[in-house]
C-alpha cells in the first residue's frame, strides 16, 4: 500500500540497521557457528584430534562407539572422530574455491553479455542452455573421466560448471540495470564500455552475485561429497567424509557407525552454508 | 449482529466517523489516517485529494475493509450502506461486497486476472450476486458492457485481458464494478496512468453513468482538476487529516485552508507562462505518518502558522458545511506566497550551500525570460528527415517518422503527445541512445553528429545532455551525490580544486546542501533526486538539455519548484531545452514552440501562444479539450474514437484519419496531408491536414465556450 | 499461434540439442586426448594403443568423427561399446525406462507434496510455520542425495527393516514387488526436489496472492475458495511448471548416486560405469540422452505453460 511512502524523512544507514537484523537472527547466527566449527577442524586438523586419524590398530577394528572412540573405529580401527575432525579439511578447501572460481568467472561473463547483449548474448544464452540440460554431476563425471581427477581438476571442472549457471543469474540482473537510465546518463558522458560495466553496473549487481555465490557455495559443497562418494572427487588417503562413507557403506547393515557420523558431519556443513546463505539473502534483499 | 446488518433507510453510502488507521512496520505503529470524520450521501460524488503518502488510498480500503496485512482500523467506526463494517462477519462482509459496494483502481492491467477471458471474469460476478450463470449471466455481461459504451462487446468478452487497450480494460472494469448496482462505487485514482484523451473518455463515462444510475462515488485522486470536475463536495488530506471538507465549488473558489491554497497555486493555471513568474511552491517536506500530535499537522510548512499552531491541533470549524481543520480560515488565500524567490533556506535544511550568485530576481520584470532574439541563420539544433522504425511482430512500426524540427539557443521547445507518440524516442535520437534510420539528419550548430553517443566528441556529449523521467532509476543507486555530479565534470576535463569549486557552484545552482553531496539516493527524496538529475545534466555546461517528463513522477508542489529550477537555469545559463511532456499546462508554461506529435509524426508545429489559440491541428484541438484544468476555459469537449493504431494496422495517407473527428473524407485515408502553415500570417505556425487553417479557425471558434471560473486567478 | 509458438520453441530445443552434442562430443573424444592411452591405460603397448585408436575410429579429423558419430546417433545407432564389444543403444534404452520408472515415482510422490507445501506456506506468508518449511525445504534440498539416503537406509533398512535396501529385485517380480523395491531409491529424490518445488509455488502463490486480480475477485465478492481456485493457483502456479520440467535435467545427476547406492540398473548407473570404464561411446550415448529427455520436457513444458497462460500465444516470448 502506497499509503506509508513517505515523500520526506530519508532512511538512514539502512544497511547497518539490516546487518543489526541479520546479526539478530537465529538461522544466521546457528549457521556461522556450525561453520565456524568445521572451519577451525579444518584448520587445526590432526593437530586437535583425540587421536592419529590415519593410525591403524588392528586390534581394536570396528568396534563400536564408547568412552576411549566416541564415534567408534573403522576397518582398520581407526579413530573415526578424529577422522570426521581432519575431514573437513579437503571439502572446505576444494569447494570454496571452485565457487569462487565459478563466481569470477561467471561475473565477468554476465556483466558482458548481458551489457552488450545482441548476438553474443543469443550465442551465449544457447550455450547455457545447453549446459543446462546436463545435470552437473554428469558433466563433472564425463569431464573428469576423461582429464582424471585430482584436487585440481575438481576445483577447475565445479568452477566451470558453475560460470555459465551464475552468468546467467549475473546477466538478467545487468539487463535490469541496463533498461535504468543512469547507463544512458553514463553513455552520454562518453564513458567507455568497461567503465559502465565495472564502475557503474557491477557495484549494483554484487549483491546478487554474493547471494548466488554462497547458494553455489553450498551446491559446490553437494556436488564435491557426491563426486568424492563415487570416487570420481577428493582422493584417498583423505579422510574425506564422502570417501569414508563409500569405503565402509557395504558395512551398513551391522557396523552403522562407521558411515552415520561422516553422513551426520556432511549434511551439517550443507545446512549451515544453507542457513547462512538464508541470513545473507535477508540483508541483501529489498 | 442484527442491527448491523438492518439497514437504517436512507441511510448514508459510507460514512467515517472519527476513523483512524495505523500501519505496523517493525515494531512500531504508524497511524496514517487520524480522526477522519466524512459522510457521502445517497447518489452523491465526493472527492478525496491529496498528494501521494497522504492516506487517500488507505481511506479508499478501508471503506472496503481490505487493508494491507500490516494495517487495522485502530479507531473509530465505518458504515456502509448503514452498515457498521468492522462488525460484519466474514460472510457478511462478502455479501457487503458483492451486492453493495465496488471498487476500481489504478492500473486495470493488473485488476484484471491475465489467464481468464473477460467474459469469465463478467460472468463471475452475476453468479455471486444474482445466483444465475450460463447463457443468462452472459447476456447480462454483455448489456453491461454496451453501457460502458464498449462498441463491440462480443469481441470483448471473448478476449484475454492483454489483448485490451488500457482504456478499455478500464471500462470493464468499470462495468464489472457497476454489474450489481452498488450503493457506493470507490474509485481510487481511475485514470492515472491513462492518456488524457483516454482519462477524458473515462471521466465523461463516469459521469454519464452516474447521471443514468444514482449512485454514491468516493472519487480519490490527486488532481485537482478532476475532481473539481466530477466531485458534488471535497474533501482535502493532508498527513492522514481532513484539513478541509466542503462543496468543491466553495473549496476550490474560497479556500480556507492554507494547505489547499498552496495546492492549488503550485500548479500551473490555464494560460500561464514562465515570464509571468515562477510557480507557487508549498516548502518543507510531509511529516512521517503520526508524527505531529498536539499541533497543526500543516504549521511546518504553512506561511500563516502562528505560535497557537504549533501549541494545539485545531478543530474542524465553519459552517454551511465547509470545514477546515485552520485556526484562520479567513486568512488562508493571504498566503504569502513561496515562488523561487523564496531565500533557499526556506526550503533548504540548514547547511545550505550559498547561491554562486542571486538568480531569481531578474524575472520579475520577465525581461530575461522574453522569447530569445531573432534566430541566427544556422539554429543551434537542427534535424532533417529523422526517422526510426523499429520492427514489431515482422512489422516495420515507424516511431519516428521524418521529423524536421530547430531548437534555437536559449529556446523551450515543448513536445507533446500521448504515449506513442514518439517523443521519447525522438529525444533518444538525439542523444544518440538509439540510432536513426539511414537517411536521417541530426546536426548541432551546423555541424553533423555522429549517430551513436559513442561516436561524439567530449564537447559534442557535452552539448547535448538529458534529465530523465523517473530519477530514481537515473542515478546510479550505489554512489554518492558528489560522485554522480563529479563523474559527469571529467568530461569537461575538471579535475582536483576546479572541479570541486565547480561541483559546489552547480550543487548550490540546483539547491542542493553540503550534506545532500554525501549521500545516496536511496536517501533523497523525489523532489530532491531530481535535482542531482538536473545538476548532472547541467554539470558539462549543456547548450541543450532534453527534458524528458521531468515532473511527471513528482506531486504537484515538488513539480513546481523543478519546474522553476528549471526556468532559472535556463535564465542564467541560456540553454536551450526540449521539454517532453503530456501535461499541457505545464508545456505551455515553459515552452517558447510547441510540436505536437501522433504516432512519431509531427502534426502541428509553433510558438506557444499560436498552438494554444487555434487554429488547432484535430488532434492538438482533442489534446487541449481532454486538458484537466480547474480554471480554464471548456471547450465543447472533441473526443477521439477508436484506438491507437499499432504496426500491425497502420493507417495510410493520414496516420490520424482513423481516429479524427473532423475528417473530411476519402483524401484523408489517401493522402499523407503536408505541413502547412496555419494561415497566411502565421510565422511559424505549421499544421499537418487537409483541412485548410481558415476552415480549421472558423469550426473551432464555434465549439469554444468559457466556462465560469472557479477559483480566483492565482497569478 | 500456438503452432508457430511450438514451432519456434522446438527449433530452439533442436539448437539447444546440437550445441550440445557437440559438447558431448568434444567432452568423449577431445579432453581425453588419446582416447587409446586412456582406455588400455598407460602400461599398454604404443602399436596396441594406434590399433585401438584405428578400430574406433579415432585417428580420422574430429569433424568427421562427429559427423559420423551424429547421424547414426539421429537414427538410433549410438555406437560400439568399448567394453561390451556390442552396440550401445539397447542398454542405453533399458536403463532409460529402468530411470524412469524410478523419477516417475518420486515425481508423482513430491509435485502434490512440494505444490501443497508451498501454496499452504504462502497462506502463512511471514509466520514461523511458513518461515520454518521453507528452512525445512531449503536445508534438506541441499543435502546429497547420498547423504540422505544412508539415513533412509539406516532408518527403514537397517533398523525398522520395513523396505528393501537395494532396488534389486528379485527376477521376474510384480509391478507391486517392483514398487516396494523403488521407494527407498526415491525418498532421497524427493526431499531433494521438496524444497525446490515449495519455493517456487510459494513465490507463484505469494505474489498471485498480493496481485490487484486477486484483490478484484476478493472485493467482488466470491468465495475465498472460488478467489483461490480461478484466481490465485491458476496464475500462481504456472512458473511451477517449467521448473518441475526443469528439475528433470537435475534429476539424472541425482540418479548416478542413487541407482549406484541401490544397485540400480538405470541411465545414471550406465554413465556412471561407463566413465569408470572409460567406456567412451557408452558415456557419450547416456549423456546426450540425458539432454534430449530434458529438451523434450522443457519443450512440454513451456506447451503445457502456453496453453494455460494466454499471454505466452501471442508468440512474443
Amino acid at each position: 500500500m502506497s499509503a506509508v511512502a513517505l515523500e520526506a524523512a530519508p532512511v538512514r544507514s539502512v544497511a547497518r540497521e539490516r546487518w543489526r537484523a541479520a546479526l539478530r537472527s537465529p538461522t544466521l547466527i546457528v549457521g556461522l557457528l556450525i561453520l565456524g566449527f568445521w572451519i577451525v577442524c579444518a584448520i587445526f586438523g590432526a593437530d586437535i584430534t583425540p587421536h592419529d586419524p590415519y593410525a591403524d590398530d588392528l586390534l581394536a577394528t570396528l568396534s563400536p562407539p564408547s568412552a576411549s572412540h566416541w564415534f567408534g573405529t573403522d576397518q582398520l580401527g581407526r579413530d573415526i572422530f578424529s577422522r570426521v575432525i581432519v575431514g573437513a579439511r579437503d571439502i572446505l578447501i576444494v569447494a570454496p574455491l571452485a565457487t569462487l572460481l565459478g563466481t569470477v568467472l561467471g561475473t565477468a561473463l554476465g556483466l558482458g553479455i548481458g551489457y552488450f547483449g545482441g548476438v553474443l548474448d543469443d550465442v551465449a544464452s544457447r550455450i547455457i542452455e545447453a549446459l543446462q540440460a546436463l545435470p552437473l554431476v554428469i558433466v563433472a563425471l564425463m569431464a573428469l573421466a576423461a582429464v582424471g581427477t585430482s584436487n585440481v581438476t575438481v576445483v577447475l571442472v565445479i568452477g566451470f560448471v558453475f560460470t555459465p549457471l551464475i552468468a546467467r543469474t549475473v546477466r538478467s540482473a545487468v539487463l535490469n540495470e541496463t533498461d535504468l537510465e543512469y547507463v544512458a546518463a553514463a553513455r552520454l558522458r562518453g564513458d567507455g564500455a568497461l567503465a559502465i560495466m565495472f564502475i557503474e553496473i557491477l557495484p549494483n549487481v554484487l549483491p546478487i552475485a554474493i547471494v548466488e555465490m554462497t547458494v553455489r557455495l553450498g551446491y559446490a559443497i553437494f556436488f564435491v561429497a557426491s563426486l568424492s562418494f563415487i570416487g570420481f572427487g577428493i582422493q584417498p588417503p583423505s579422510a574425506d567424509w564422502g570417501i569414508a562413507i563409500a569405503e565402509n557403506y557395504s558395512l551398513i547393515g551391522n557396523y552403522w557407525w562407521t558411515v552415520l557420523f561422516d553422513a551426520a558431519a556432511t549434511a551439517s556443513l550443507v545446512i549451515a552454508v544453507n542457513l547462512v546463505t538464508d541470513g545473507l539473502a535477508a540483508v541483501f534483499d529489498s | 449482529m442484527k442491527d448491523a446488518a438492518a439497514k437504517a433507510p436512507g441511510a448514508d453510502a459510507l460514512r467515517f466517523e472519527d476513523l483512524s488507521v495505523s500501519y505496523r512496520s517493525g515494531r512500531r505503529e504508524r497511524r496514517v489516517l487520524s480522526g477522519i470524520s466524512l459522510a457521502i450521501r445517497r447518489g452523491e460524488s465526493y472527492g478525496l485529494v491529496g498528494e501521494s503518502g497522504c492516506g487517500k488510498s488507505t481511506a479508499a480500503f478501508a471503506a472496503i475493509r481490505y487493508l494491507a496485512r500490516n494495517g487495522r482500523v485502530s479507531g473509530g467506526r465505518i458504515f456502509v450502506d448503514g452498515q457498521d463494517l468492522m462488525a460484519l462477519s466474514a460472510l457478511e462482509l462478502r455479501r457487503l461486497r458483492t451486492r453493495s459496494v465496488s471498487m476500481v483502481y489504478q492500473d486495470p492491467g493488473r485488476a484484471l486476472n491475465p489467464s481468464l477471458r473477460i467474459d469469465r471474469q463478467m460472468m463471475e460476478v452475476f453468479e455471486v450476486a444474482e445466483g444465475i450463470s450460463g447463457a443468462a449471466a452472459l447476456a447480462r455481461s454483455r448489456d453491461m458492457l454496451a453501457r460502458v459504451q464498449i462498441a463491440s462487446p462480443e469481441r470483448v468478452l471473448r478476449s484475454f485481458p492483454h489483448e485490451l487497450s488500457g482504456g478499455m480494460q478500464q471500462r470493464v472494469i468499470i462495468a464489472m464494478a457497476l454489474s450489481t448496482h452498488p450503493a457506493l462505487l470507490i474509485l481510487d485514482e481511475p485514470t492515472t496512468g491513462l492518456d488524457a484523451t483516454v482519462e477524458a473518455e473515462v471521466l465523461d463515462l463516469i459521469a454519464g453513468l452516474r447521471a443514468e444510475l444514482d449512485i454514491s462515488i468516493l472519487f480519490i485522486s490527486h488532481s485537482l482538476a478532476v475532481i473539481g470536475r466530477m466531485c458534488d463536495r471535497v474533501g482535502v488530506l493532508y498527513a492522514g487529516e481532513l484539513v478541509e471538507e466542503g462543496p468543491s465549488s466553495r473549496v476550490f473558489g474560497n479556500p480556507r485552508h492554507p494547505y489547499t491554497v498552496g495546492l492549488m497555486r503550485c500548479v500551473p493555471a490555464y494560460g500561464r507562462r514562465k515570464n509571468q513568474g515562477p510557480l507557487e511552491t508549498i516548502p518543507g517536506f510531509l511529516p512521517a505518518p503520526g508524527s505531529i500530535s498536539g499541533r497543526c499537522v500543516f504549521v511546518e510548512r504553512c506561511g500563516n502558522a502562528t505560535q497557537r499552531c504549533s501549541q494545539a491541533a485545531p478543530p474542524p470549524v465553519g459552517l454551511d458545511g465547509h470545514l477546515s481543520r485552520c485556526f484562520y480560515p479567513d486568512r488562508a488565500l493571504e498566503l504569502p506566497r513561496q515562488g523561487a524567490t523564496t531565500p533557499p533556506g526556506a526550503i533548504t535544511p540548514p547547511g545550505a550551500i550559498t547561491p554562486a550568485r542571486a538568480i531569481t530576481p531578474a524575472r520579475a520584470d520577465g525581461a530575461e525570460m522574453a522569447p530569445p532574439s531573432a534566430p541566427p541563420a544556422v539554429p543551434l539544433l537542427h534535424t532533417r528527415h529523422l526517422s526510426k522504425t523499429y520492427l514489431i511482430s515482422g512489422k516495420p512500426f515507424p516511431a519516428v517518422h521524418d521529423i524536421t524540427i530547430d531548437l534555437r539557443q536559449g529556446e523551450t521547445l515543448g513536445l507533446v503527445g500521448e504515449s506513442g507518440s514518439g517523443k521519447s524516442s525522438l529525444a533518444k535520437l538525439l542523444l544518440g541512445l538509439s540510432v536513426p534510420d539511414a537517411g536521417s539528419v541530426v546536426q548541432l550548430s551546423g555541424e553533423t553528429l555522429p549517430p551513436r553517443a559513442e561516436g561524439r566528441t567530449p564537447g559534442q556529449l557535452k552539448a547535448l545532455q538529458i534529465v530523465f523521467q523517473n530519477p530514481g532509476a537515473a542515478l546510479n543507486r550505489s554512489q554518492t551525490v558528489r560522485r554522480l555530479i563529479g563523474r559527469s565534470l571529467r568530461l569537461v576535463g575538471l579535475t582536483g580544486r576546479a572541479a570541486e569549486s565547480r561541483l559546489r557552484e552547480i550543487a548550490a545552482s540546483v539547491r542542493l546542501t553540503e550534506r545532500h553531496l554525501e549521500e545516496k539516493p536511496r536517501q533523497l527524496s523525489g523532489g530532491l533526486k531530481q535535482r542531482v538529475g538536473i545538476a548532472r545534466a547541467f554539470a558539462g555546461g549543456p547548450k541543450i538539455v532534453v527534458c524528458d517528463e521531468p515532473t511527471s513522477a513528482l506531486d504537484v508542489s515538488v513539480q513546481s519548484a523543478i519546474l522553476n529550477l528549471l526556468v532559472d537555469l535556463q535564465a542564467q545559463r541560456q540553454v536551450s531545452y526540449l521539454f517532453i511532456s503530456h501535461d499541457l499546462n505545464v508545456v505551455h508554461y515553459l515552452s517558447d514552440r510547441i510540436a505536437v506529435l501522433y504516432l512519431g509524426r509531427l502534426m502541428e508545429i509553433g510558438p506557444s501562444e499560436a498552438v494554444f489559440a487555434g487554429p488547432h491541428h484535430p488532434y492538438t484541438e482533442a489534446l487541449l479539450s481532454a486538458n484537466p484544468s480547474l480554471d480554464g476555459p471548456a471547450t465543447q469537449r472533441i473526443r477521439l474514437e477508436g484506438e491507437l493504431p499499432n504496426a500491425a494496422n497502420l493507417p495510410r495517407g493520414c496516420v490520424f484519419h482513423t481516429r479524427c473527428p473532423r475528417k473530411l473524407g476519402d483524401i484523408c485515408e489517401r493522402e499523407e496531408p503536408p505541413l502547412a502553415p496555419a494561415g497566411p500570417a502565421a510565422e511559424g505556425h505549421a499544421i499537418r491536414c487537409h483541412i485548410p487553417a481558415d476552415r480549421l479557425a472558423a469550426a473551432q471558434s464555434v465549439s469554444s465556450d468559457p466556462r465560469p471560473k472557479l477559483a480566483p486567478p492565482p497569478g | 499461434m500456438i503452432l508457430r509458438f511450438l514451432g519456434r520453441r522446438a527449433l530452439l530445443s533442436l539448437i539447444t540439442l546440437a550445441i550440445l552434442s557437440v559438447i558431448v562430443f568434444l567432452g568423449g573424444q577431445l579432453l581425453p586426448g588419446d582416447v587409446g592411452r586412456a582406455v588400455l591405460g598407460p602400461l599398454a603397448d604404443a602399436r596396441a594403443v594406434a590399433v585401438f585408436n584405428h578400430q574406433v575410429g579415432v585417428d580420422r579429423p574430429l569433424a568427421v568423427q562427429y559427423w559420423d558419430w551424429i547421424t547414426h546417433f539421429v537414427v538410433g545407432d549410438m555406437g560400439r561399446s568399448f567394453t561390451f564389444r556390442a552396440p550401445v543403444a539397447p542398454f542405453v534404452g533399458a536403463a532409460l525406462l529402468n530411470s524412469m520408472k524410478l523419477a516417475a515415482l518420486a515425481f508423482v510422490m513430491v509435485v502434490p507434496l512440494g505444490i501443497a507445501g508451498g501454496v499452504w506456506a504462502a497462506l502463512r506468508v511471514g509466520r514461523w510455520t511458513d518461515r520454518a518449511l521453507v528452512l525445512l525445504g531449503q536445508s534438506l534440498g541441499v543435502v546429497p542425495e547420498f547423504i540422505s539416503s544412508i539415513v533412509l537406509i539406516l532408518m527403514f533398512g537397517v533398523w525398522l527393516h520395513w523396505l528393501p535396501m537395494s532396488a534389486d529385485w528379485p527376477e521376474g517380480a510384480g509391478p507391486l514387488t517392483q514398487l516396494k523395491y523403488l521407494i527407498l531409491p526415491s525418498l532421497p529424490l524427493v526431499l531433494v526436489f521438496f524444497g525446490y518445488i515449495a519455493r517456487v509455488a510459494r513465490a507463484g502463490t505469494v505474489e498471485a496472492l498480493d496481485a490487484d486480480y486477486t484483490r478484484t475477485a476478493v472485493l467482488k465478492g466470491l468465495p475465498m475458495a472460488t478467489v483461490m481456485r480461478r484466481h490465485v493457483l491458476r496464475n500462481a502456479l504456472l512458473p511451477t511448471i517449467t521448473v518441475i520440467a526443469s528439475l528433470l535435467g537435475y534429476l539424472a545427476g541425482g540418479l548416478v548416486v542413487i541407482e549406484t547406492l541401490f544397485h540400480y540398473r538405470g541411465i545414471g548407473a550406465l554413465i556412471y560405469s561407463a566413465a569408470r570404464a572409460k567406456d567412451f561411446p557408452m558415456l557419450e550415448a547416456g549423456v546426450l540422452t540425458v539432454g534430449a529427455v530434458y529438451a523434450l520436457a522443457s519443450v512440454l513444458a513451456d506447451l503445457l505453460s502456453a496453453t494455460l497462460n494466454p499471454r505466452l500465444r501471442v508468440g512474443r516470448t
